[in-house]
């Protein structure tokens, strides 16, 4: 069964047809071309999918892409500003040393950015709650941690 | 502190990583060719089998397959370490894993709905799959024929290693104590996030372009051009391109089967084809860690000198030879030469079974060596009445020392790594002190120690790195290079060593990599070896292109700056030029070079007296009968192959040495175990860039921990029982609740570039054995397999041999 979609992606409203059994993750790859996604299981276990649908992180290689009717997704490169400006999450990742490989990093941000707009001063073990579903096999957390306490003082900077 | 570098032991960001934030690296994944088919494979049902009939008729008519092959419809495709392993297996399949037959389709689903529809008809065989059966007489064998075609009659691999070294029958019987003990390490799985795939293609001179995931791209090529000869393609060429790699950890030191395959499909359809591995295939057919099985005997005189070591070794090898099979030439080094030990035997039996094959991962068969030898020395220890930490201090190496093995030790900071550590732990209040367990919950320390090749690793008979200086006349310098940036940092290090020895800002630095058609020749990146041999090289390409900047100053320096005093009062008619000599004849040797500023060595700080090196730069292109600068070096360390009758030689230009030690909780009651502190700390020469150093140990540490406590590939007959990430644990952000102290022990090698040796393995090498020795000190039990689960402690604790 196909199906037209419409919802909200990056800040532009997009319309698809989208066959029933397809995942928000093809859509968003295959369909408008947005390889930041990373399909790293294709079954919700290590979170490189991850993505926000309205706010929330979602593994979006679980998430049927029919779900999206009329919501708001917000994937890697929808928190990239004009000019190639990288949102604070991103520029903290990248000051502190949160990217090895890098194959994780999208779904680690999403995942600290989806945190840090809930809880905008995390302590350690809300940290790594935030990001328990988001496995990355290069770094040791450590310095993802590091990187995720730099976030959440950048963006207090920013909003005080 | 101070310090005589301008960039080199800084944090300076990774020059990779704004694009990886920001979701634009690509990586194998996300590459589209235009016309790009895509590959599917279809594995063998069995674990040892005679394949009867394959019928392909109906993939053939699904439409959208471009092509099915088997091995009745290719040509003989062999590779492989021993060339024993080959592309479409014909008269039987060795392993689950097995590729038996392959389709290209215009999508992904359509490829595997094709693949659904091959019918194999097969005939089970005896299978074996455990290497010790598999030695016995009568066993089955796995292959009839070695690589060559010649009758086998065993399941040996044909890859022995030996080295002795002394008297260890004497040396055993003059021992004043001696532990004895065997060991087993498990299969694990590399699991890096973003699994392997490639995709090939053809230009109309059938000569291969493929992108792929690899660390060896410049061997790949050979491997590559030797299957297009089997192909009827003598002759042709491959171009080897490496995307961005979502992890490699050793998986890109081989070719693999999914390569030659999309290599087959690409040729027969003529269209680019990707093959891109979906993790559960990952699971299944990559290659994993080889399990080993270890007996081990070290002893020790009255005063707690070693007296000597014995090991013997079987690895389970699985169904086919990769460049594992020499990972017992890196044991070797921490076998025969880790604390002074002048009586040695060491000596590896290789089986084939019908287990998966096996393969590099990061360590190469260090860490299964480390956790023999490490926990046996803690047994050691308490045999003599002496504390852990004062037999390994009273044995530690030293610099300057020339050990069994003929390894040169040259910069050692063994003893402070093992102070360090100590130290981080409060090991003299903690050590012995944490038992009884009567609320239940048992504390103890443990440590063990690393010794690893540090300046390379001689395993080819070159050992060289190859980097180009492109500059251009803005002042950007193009360091192109035949290392492979797989996440550790290599480009992160390389950009800074290019700037610090040219004497340019890092920000002016382009590494470019990943591209056998334009990238200088490299061996590859293993062995601890990419910052090591690609920053010496570039030290040396940048000392030719300084020369060469300095000539062109020579020539053009005076004059311009007498031009831009010209213009300047050109400009502004009330400007007084500066009153210097014009005429003045200056040498090369009169200058010098930092910050991207050319200056006269005699008056560093004269605020006229500079020119910026694009200035420069474009001088000498526009000038006539002009120049460029554009430089090139080879840098192949001064060691050692081994000599493969005694396996001695000098491996390496340097070695790196390290202690980890752990303290933990052991819960009496549910056996498990929780790390409460952890320490590292590594002899690296110098740091070259402090954040990627760190992210190294401490990934190498996680990835450690996960060897010793919950990572564990299980089969059953040859079969993956748990190819996920829900049945197969790595660790989790919630797993690192406890702090890790990461002190880099810098001891400045001369070897090594600006002292620097390498660092990418060892953060996981001891890790296993440090943990295991602090839970003995917590229970006074001993864990003789990885990984160490809390139904092994409690089994333990029941008196059990685990």
């Amino acid at each position: 069964m196909k199906k037209q979609i419409t919802f909200t992606l990056n800040g532009h409203e997009v319309s698809a047809e989208v066959e029933s059994h397809r995942m928000l993750i093809e859509v968003l790859r295959d369909t408008f071309d947005l390889k930041g996604t990373k399909l790293g299981c294709g079954q919700g276990e290590c979170g490189a999918c991850t993505v926000l649908v309205d706010d929330l992180n979602v593994d979006s290689c679980l998430y049927p892409a029919f779900e999206v009717e009329g919501r708001s997704v917000t994937t890697i490169e929808g928190l990239v500003g004009e000019g190639n400006r990288l949102h604070p999450v991103q520029e903290a990742f990248v000051a502190r040393g949160g990217i090895q490989c890098g194959f994780c990093s999208p779904g680690m941000i999403m995942s600290a950015t989806a945190l840090l707009q809930e809880t905008p001063s995390p302590g350690d073990a809300e940290i790594k709650r935030g990001i328990s579903g988001n496995l990355c096999r290069c770094t040791g957390y450590v310095q993802i941690i590091e990187s995720i306490q730099e976030a959440a003082s950048r963006m207090q900077e920013q909003a005080d | 502190m101070t310090t005589k570098f301008s960039f080199i032991g800084t944090d300076y960001p990774r020059p990779d990583a704004p694009d990886k934030a920001a979701g634009k690296a690509v990586y194998i994944h996300d590459l589209v060719r235009p016309g790009m088919l895509f590959g599917k494979i279809k594995y063998s049902d069995f674990a040892h089998a005679r394949i009867k009939h394959i019928d392909t008729s109906k993939a053939e008519r699904l439409p959208g397959v471009r092509a099915v092959l088997t091995g009745d419809n290719t040509p003989l495709v062999r590779y492989g370490f021993i060339k024993d392993n080959f592309v479409f297996k014909r008269d039987k399949v060795r392993q689950y894993r097995d590729e038996v037959a392959a389709v290209a389709a215009t999508d992904p689903d359509t490829a595997a709905e094709a693949v659904d529809l091959i019918e194999v008809e097969y005939e089970d065989l005896p299978g074996v799959f455990d290497p010790e059966e598999a030695l016995q007489e009568g066993a089955p064998l796995i292959h009839e024929t070695d690589g060559r075609g010649r009758p086998k009659k065993d399941n040996r691999v044909p890859v022995p290693w030996k080295f002795v070294a002394g008297d260890v029958e004497k040396a055993k019987q003059a021992s004043a104590y001696v532990a004895e003990d065997r060991f087993e390490t498990q299969l694990i799985q590399q699991s890096c996030m973003g699994t392997a795939g490639c995709v090939a293609e053809f230009d109309l001179q059938n000569n291969l372009i493929i992108h792929t995931k690899t660390q060896i791209p410049f061997l790949a090529q050979n491997d590559f051009n030797q299957a297009l000869a089997a192909m009827g393609l003598k002759g042709k060429n491959s171009r080897v391109i490496v995307p961005t790699l979502g992890g490699s950890f050793g998986t890109g030191l081989d070719t693999h089967g999914y390569e030659y395959i999309a290599i087959l499909l690409a040729h027969k359809t003529g269209r680019p084809v990707k093959i891109v591995l979906e993790r559960e295939e990952e699971f299944i057919t990559l290659s994993p860690r080889q399990p080993t099985r270890s007996h081990i005997l070290q002893g020790c005189d009255k005063e707690g000198k070693l007296t000597f070591r014995e090991i013997r070794m079987i690895l389970d090898n699985g169904a086919y030879t990769s460049w594992g099979a020499t990972t017992p030439s890196v044991m070797m080094l921490p076998i025969s030469s880790i604390y002074r030990v002048p009586n040695v035997f060491f000596e590896t039996e290789i089986v084939y079974t019908n287990n998966t094959y096996c393969q590099a991962m990061r360590g190469y068969g260090n860490p299964q060596a480390a956790w023999a030898l490490e926990c046996n020395l803690d047994h050691l220890a308490e045999e003599a009445g002496i504390d852990p930490y004062e037999l390994r201090h009273r044995n530690r190496n030293i610099p300057n020392d020339l050990t069994p093995m003929g390894l040169n030790i040259t910069s050692c900071g063994h003893e402070e790594c093992l102070k360090t550590v100590a130290d981080r732990l409060g090991w003299k209040d903690k050590r012995g002190k944490g038992g009884g367990a009567e609320d239940g919950k048992a504390r103890g320390v443990g440590m063990a120690s690393l010794f690893h090749v540090g300046g390379s690793g001689r395993v080819y008979r070159s050992d060289g790195s190859g980097v180009i200086m492109k500059l251009d006349d803005f002042g950007n310098v193009s360091v192109i290079a035949g290392g492979i940036e797989m996440g550790q940092g290599f480009e992160a290090s390389l950009g800074l060593a290019a700037a610090e020895a040219l004497g340019i800002t890092p920000d002016k630095v382009k590494v470019v990599t990943g591209d056998t058609a334009t990238c200088p020749w490299d061996v590859g990146t293993h062995a601890s070896r990419g910052a090591f041999t690609a920053c010496n090289a570039a030290i040396m390409a940048a000392d030719k292109a300084r020369q060469k900047i300095f000539q062109l100053a020579a020539e053009h320096f005076m004059p311009r700056i007498q031009f831009k005093e010209k213009r300047k009062q050109k400009k502004d008619p009330e400007y007084q030029p500066a009153d210097l000599d014009y005429e003045r004849l200056l040498e090369p040797g009169d200058f010098d070079m930092r910050e991207n500023w050319v200056f006269l060595r005699e008056d560093p700080d004269h605020p006229l007296l500079r020119l910026r090196l694009q200035e420069i730069l474009r001088e000498a292109h526009y000038k006539e009968q002009g120049t460029m600068v554009v430089t090139e070096a080879f840098y192949d360390p001064c060691n050692q192959m081994l000599d493969m009758k005694t396996c001695r030689g000098n491996m390496s230009a340097a070695y790196i040495f390290g202690t980890q030690g752990a303290e933990v909780e052991v819960d009496t009651e549910t056996g498990k175990i929780k790390v409460l502190r952890f320490a590292a700390a590594h002899d690296v020469g110098q740091v070259l860039n402090r954040q990627t150093i760190r992210g190294q140990i401490y990934g190498g540490v996680m990835t450690g921990i996960g060897y010793a406590l919950s990572e564990e590939y299980k089969t059953d007959h040859g079969r993956n029982l748990n190819p996920n990430f829900l049945d197969y644990k790595i660790l989790s952000a919630t797993d690192v609740d406890f702090p890790i102290d990461v002190d880099c022990i810098e001891t400045h090698d001369e070897e090594g570039p600006f002292g620097a040796k390498g660092v990418g393995e060892p953060g996981l090498v001891p890790t296993a054995p440090a943990i295991a020795n602090a839970v003995y000190d917590a229970i006074g039990v001993r864990i003789h397999s990885l990984p160490i689960t809390p139904e092994k402690v409690l089994a333990a604790l029941k008196g059990e041999k685990v």
